[in-house]
């Protein structure tokens, strides 16, 4: 893998990512950067499902919420460090998705997309009733858990700095898996399933593996990105809203690409930036982005990669 | 000689529907075995109770010595079984060399993906795709996708092939061409089992003929024995094909 220069490229531009604010010590660059990186793992890892195997997860945000959940839990209660916190969030709820994945992955279509969303329904609902983690007022942060990375000045740094880690980690996996007889077989799903498993593909288990794989990384970044805010509260983490903005990220960027969702990500958080700020579209972010979503799967399919693609083929060999 | 695979008993019912029933087929090595019946008698349903797209209801199927019997399609390709499907389900956006890659990854021989693809490559090159590798397997003809069909099947290295409908389509001249890679395959020590509705085709490749009719077993024998047979005849009045095949065999 680390052969081509694909990989090198990941880690390269991630370095600079980093360190751009860090050196122009940028606290509003850095706060901007941070949230168009959250957006490119959920994208990235969404992708996974969409583009690869060619299932519409919905419910994505579900991996999120609960592993910041976990995550926030640990640091608060039992004064785990960050990163373990995190780490086990990420273990445990791609455990879960792996569970839910062999029962729910036997449907198809849209009724696989319907199921998902009432995964994460069914987890924002035992949540809000959960006492331990505050139910519907959810996890406030005591301020001395920042205590061990420094106070909370130098905690914000260090989670910027994970953050892009596991930005440059799905890259980097999203590249691995695309060239892994893993996805291969994850791209014969996705083309035509039935076709995939007469030829051998071990379609249930390859299915809830990729399920369960997507759900790793964001529910890291969920356990980092609601450390950041310093509270986690039910509607805030398990909100569907997000989980469609992601799909129309997938879809702009280029679905089944590497690098289509982070430029989908990129591209949408920038615009979503504008139209928060603007006073006349206040709150209209939505609305563009159900149009945009529309245009998207009616004309472009392929999304800007896949534009890109059609008008210089010679763009496929490097631009992956 | 030695069944490679053994169909014994086999019946699978749809609601009120016996598609299937009490059927009985050895398929040995080197062989070339026909399944052929009138529409609806139930050929492509026994092919699909082979493969495993539905468990049977009734028998057992036993291929290499090992009872597969109801196992999903993943795994019986694993064992050794590939099929061709009679309309063709190629992996639209994937390259030809991709679509028999994934064929080769994930057969008999569960290759690695680098070796896999060397198998891909020689596998398409037999077939007559080989200056097609790079191409969409959507933007093939007709009788390239049925030779990718047929590519991708073999790219598992099966030991037993199962051919549904693969000249159907064709125009004469892709017909002979089709045949002529067909007799290649089971030289190669592939033993095929086929379904065809070119009476033609089927007697001139078949070593034996299986004629199904309402889901049981008409007949069987070579070729001359099924078409002179009163009973396969009365089945299939209407079709002077069989007529005209047998009396010039070949």
């Amino acid at each position: 893998m680390w052969r081509r220069p694909f990989p090198w490229l990941i880690v390269g531009a991630a370095l600079l990512y980093a360190l751009v604010p860090y050196f122009t010590d940028d606290v509003q660059l850095r706060e901007s950067l941070l949230l168009a990186a959250v957006y490119i793992i959920l994208a990235s890892n969404l992708n996974l499902m969409i583009g690869y195997a060619g299932y519409v997860n919905f419910g994505n945000i579900v991996f999120f919420g609960l592993g910041g959940y976990i995550c926030l839990y640990l640091v608060n209660d039992f004064q785990w460090p960050l990163i373990l916190a995190a780490l086990l969030g990420g273990v445990a709820v791609s455990a879960l998705a792996l569970l839910f994945g062999l029962g729910i992955l036997r449907l198809r279509g849209a009724f696989f997309a319907l199921a998902t969303i009432g995964v994460n329904a069914a987890i924002q609902q035992i949540v809000t009733n959960f006492e331990p983690w505050g139910g519907a007022t959810g996890i406030y942060l005591a301020l001395d858990a920042y205590g061990s990375l420094g106070g909370p000045m130098q905690a914000l740094w260090t989670t910027y700095l994970l953050i892009v880690a596991l930005t440059a980690a799905s890259l980097l996996a999203s590249y691995a898996i695309r060239n892994s007889k893993f996805g291969l077989g994850l791209i014969a799903i996705g083309q035509n399933e039935d076709a995939a498993a007469v030829l051998g593909v071990p379609t249930p288990l390859y299915k809830a593996l990729i399920y369960s794989a997507s759900a790793f990384l964001p529910a890291m970044a969920g356990g980092l990105y609601f450390f950041k805010s310093g509270i986690i509260e039910p509607t805030g983490a398990f909100n569907l809203q997000t989980s469609i903005e992601a799909i129309v990220m997938v879809m702009l960027g280029g679905s089944g690409t590497i690098l289509g969702p982070t430029l989908g990500a990129f591209l949408y958080e920038e615009l979503r930036g504008y139209l928060l700020i603007a006073e006349p579209f206040s709150h209209f972010q939505l609305v563009i982005a159900g149009t945009l979503l529309l245009i998207i799967v009616l004309f472009a399919p392929g999304g800007l990669l896949g534009f890109v693609h059609r008008l210089w083929p010679r763009t496929r060999r490097w631009l992956e | 000689m030695t069944a490679l695979l053994s169909v014994i008993g086999l019946g699978k019912k749809f609601g009120g529907l016996q598609a299937v029933q009490g059927l009985d087929l050895t398929l040995n090595e080197g062989e070339i075995l026909g399944l052929i019946g009138p529409n609806g008698a139930g050929k492509s349903t026994v092919f699909n109770l082979i493969n495993g797209v539905f468990p049977p209801d009734a028998g057992r199927i036993v291929l290499e010595g090992k009872d597969i019997t109801g196992e999903p399609p993943y795994r019986v390709a694993r064992h050794g079984l590939a099929r061709a499907h009679q309309i063709v389900q190629p992996l639209l956006g994937l390259s030809v060399l991709d679509n028999c890659t994934v064929g080769a990854c994930f057969g008999r021989e569960n290759l690695p993906l680098h070796r896999a693809r060397d198998v891909a490559r020689e596998v398409a090159e037999s077939v007559g795709l080989g200056d097609r590798l790079d191409m969409l397997a959507s933007s093939l003809t007709t009788a390239g996708k049925k030779r990718l069909e047929l590519a991708r099947a073999l790219s598992a290295r099966p030991r037993v092939l199962l051919l549904d409908e693969v000249l159907s389509g064709l125009n004469p001249t892709e017909t002979e061409g089709m045949i002529r890679t067909v007799r290649r395959i089971r030289d190669g020590g592939v033993a095929i089992l086929m379904i065809e509705h070119i009476m033609r085709a089927i007697m001139s490749l078949s070593d034996r003929i299986v004629v199904l009719n309402l889901g049981r077993k008409l007949a069987e024998g070579t070729p001359q024995e099924v078409a002179s047979n009163p009973a396969v005849i009365t089945a299939y009045l209407g079709e002077p094909q069989l007529m005209a095949a047998a009396e010039n065999p070949g």
